[in-house]
């Protein structure tokens, strides 16, 4: 059996270990276009931060690749797939054959065409450990950058520039930062703290032209006419299913590449995992992109268990975040915005002073989703009664208090959880 | 392999479990030493919870679970599980994202926010029975092979 990888993150090390559990003969070669062994991609911001160092960057035991015997074919790019033929064709003119086959190329970073942006040199990207690399290499030459977009990867960006003592300024389009994860109070909460680090947030606005003569950048104006004086800008409105090699190839690709609940496509035997996907939502069942860490590992193993003939389902994409900024730590997770409000009861905790906020979202007799600000201990038992569909009814006087613990649930759920042979002692 | 069960019905909430852990991953595993002498003193790994004035109570710990949601969730590769299937935080690895404490069901991960770092039980490498289970002046706590759930 030849299995073949496209992609060598997160979501390709989860196919790994799922494949390995099941079919340790088979062949395994993984394709990757970068030139690093798999490492922590959301690490890179720590880099340029200089938190981490290059050596902390891997994301794997030094022996992993051979302890699996995959065959990893660095700095190799796919090109196209053929799925009559089952080859893949690299860049380099090679093609790999497979049996099997797994996409998990990601997302790839989308630059608008804002007018004065062609040309400039100063204009980055952040998503790769190279983006990173680069931006420490020319730090000393950076004073005042300009982030497009305050999402995840903006921020973590804007975060990372600010530890090397640049001056930021975040334009977010939407009326708060983080607005996929956050609510109204949560993105006020983060503002406000970065606001008292100095980082400028202007939220409802965008870029509408890049200021400079030939290849420097002198500023940017807004759509608001406001003009931001800056010498680098980085590009970071979101990202793109890295998909388009597979151009003429019969699976289908939508915000991302359709998958069911086994990760199969829509052309059998080729599976796809992670950012690249939409895949069914937990709590609506639609078909949805959800660029999470967690969700990318859990997507790659159910894939690779599969393609091993094992039997994996997957039970649907649940969003969750943890970011900590300025140290303020939040997690948020499931349905925090919901868009019809009058199908959901919502209780709220706030004391913004003191950067706390907590805020429970429920619908019926379940916990659809949790947003917390500050106190996050204990975070996963929200996401266990999400995933499980627990009736939280006799406990949900306790849900915002911060030592909210097993103790309020059932004894029922105590013992399976913590004594599940009962007093077999 | 062998797990940590909890039997809340001899649990008498006397917190000798949570010192017990502080102790053994002290730096000097003395406990009047860990307490009042190490500025960076270590967590525990277990969280009694008590409710009803403490009517009831239990210590909850880590499950090393099958598939640990835990590990699937960590963004810096601190998180491994091994080949024995003990799940330990390489805390020199750990960034302290807190994706972990994010995504752990059994809401087993505690933050060290002196250091910094997640914590988690890793079972007492350095001894036979975790430290816990043998300081419990009640048995409510059982080290023995089992499964997660
Ligand atoms: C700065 C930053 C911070 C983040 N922080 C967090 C966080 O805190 N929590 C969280 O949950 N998520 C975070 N994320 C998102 C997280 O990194 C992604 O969800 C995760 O990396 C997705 O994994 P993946 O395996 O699907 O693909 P990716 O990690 O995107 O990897 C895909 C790989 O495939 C390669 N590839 C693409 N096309 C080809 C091709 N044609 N041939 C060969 N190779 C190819 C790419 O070069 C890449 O190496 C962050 C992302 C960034 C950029
Ligand atoms: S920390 Fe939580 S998720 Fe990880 S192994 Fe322990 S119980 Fe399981
Ligand atoms: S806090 Fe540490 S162990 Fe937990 S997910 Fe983050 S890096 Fe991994």
């Amino acid at each position: 059996m030849n299995y073949v990888i496209i992609g060598n993150s997160v979501a390709a090390v989860g196919a790994i270990r799922g494949i390995r559990n099941i079919d340790q003969k088979g062949n395994i070669t993984v394709i990757s276009r970068e030139k690093h062994a798999a490492y922590g991609r959301p690490l890179i911001s720590y880099l340029l931060g200089g938190l981490v160092t290059e050596k902390r960057m891997g994301y794997l035991p030094d022996d992993f690749y051979e302890k699996h015997r995959v065959n990893l074919l660095l700095g190799s790019e796919a090109v196209g797939v053929d799925s009559g033929k089952k080859v893949v064709r690299l860049s380099s003119g090679d093609s790999i054959p497979f049996d099997k086959l797994l996409i998990a190329t990601g997302g790839d970073p989308f630059v608008p065409p804002i007018e004065g942006i062609a040309g400039k040199e100063k204009v980055f990207t952040f998503t790769t450990w190279d983006d990173a690399a680069k931006l420490k290499g020319i730090a000393y030459d950076i004073e005042r950058v300009v982030v497009i977009g305050g999402g995840l990867i903006g921020l973590k960006a804007a975060e990372g520039l600010h530890l090397l003592g640049k001056k930021i300024t975040i334009v977010e389009l939407a009326d708060r930062i983080l607005s996929a994860a956050f609510d109204r109070p949560a993105g006020r909460v983060v503002a406000k703290k970065m606001k008292a680090n100095g980082i400028d947030v202007i939220t409802e606005d965008t870029v509408v032209r890049v200021e400079g003569e030939g290849a420097a950048i002198t500023g940017v104006t807004l759509k608001s006419g406001d003009f931001i004086p800056c010498d680098t800008v980085i590009v970071a409105i979101g990202v793109r299913p890295a998909a388009s090699f597979l151009k003429g190839s019969k699976v289908v690709v939508n915000r991302g590449i359709v998958v069911d609940d086994r990760m199969e496509t829509t052309v059998k035997g080729i599976f796809a995992a992670g950012d690249v996907v939409e895949a069914r939502d937990f709590f609506s069942g639609e078909k949805n992109p959800m660029p999470i860490w967690p969700d990318a590992y859990i997507q790659g193993d159910i894939a690779g268990a599969r393609m091993a003939g094992g039997k994996k389902t997957y039970s649907g994409g649940l969003a969750m975040n943890s970011i900590e900024l300025f140290k303020v730590p939040t997690i948020s997770m499931g349905i925090t915005n919901p868009v019809k409000p009058e199908e959901y009861e919502i209780l709220t905790y706030q004391d913004l002073e003191n950067y706390h906020y907590r805020k429970i979202i429920l619908q019926g007799n379940l916990l659809a989703g949790a947003v917390l600000v500050g106190a996050v201990d204990r975070a996963g038992i929200f996401a266990g009664l999400i995933r499980e569909k627990i009736d939280v009814t006799t406990f949900k006087d306790q849900l915002l208090a911060t030592d909210f613990g097993f103790i309020h649930l059932t004894r029922e759920i105590r013992d399976a959880l913590f004594a599940p042979n009962g007093k077999a002692a | 392999m062998k797990r940590i069960y909890t039997l809340e019905d001899v649990c008498i909430g006397c917190h000798l479990c949570e010192v017990a852990c502080i102790t053994e991953h002290s730096a000097s595993k003395d406990p009047i030493k860990a307490f009042l002498h190490e500025p960076l003193r270590s967590i525990s790994r277990c969280t009694v919870e008590e409710w009803d004035g403490g009517v009831v109570s239990l210590s909850t710990t880590c499950r090393h679970c099958d598939e640990p949601a835990c590990l699937q969730a960590c963004i810096s590769g601190a998180i491994q599980k091994n080949d024995n299937g003990v799940v330990r935080i390489d805390t020199e690895q750990c960034v302290g994202c807190w994706s972990c404490v994010m995504a752990c069901p059994y809401g087993a991960v505690q933050r060290n926010l002196v250091k910094k770092k997640a914590n988690k039980c890793d079972l007492c490498p350095d001894r036979e029975t975790p430290a816990c289970v043998d300081a419990c002046p009640n048995r409510a706590l059982v080290y023995k092979e089992g499964s997660q759930k």
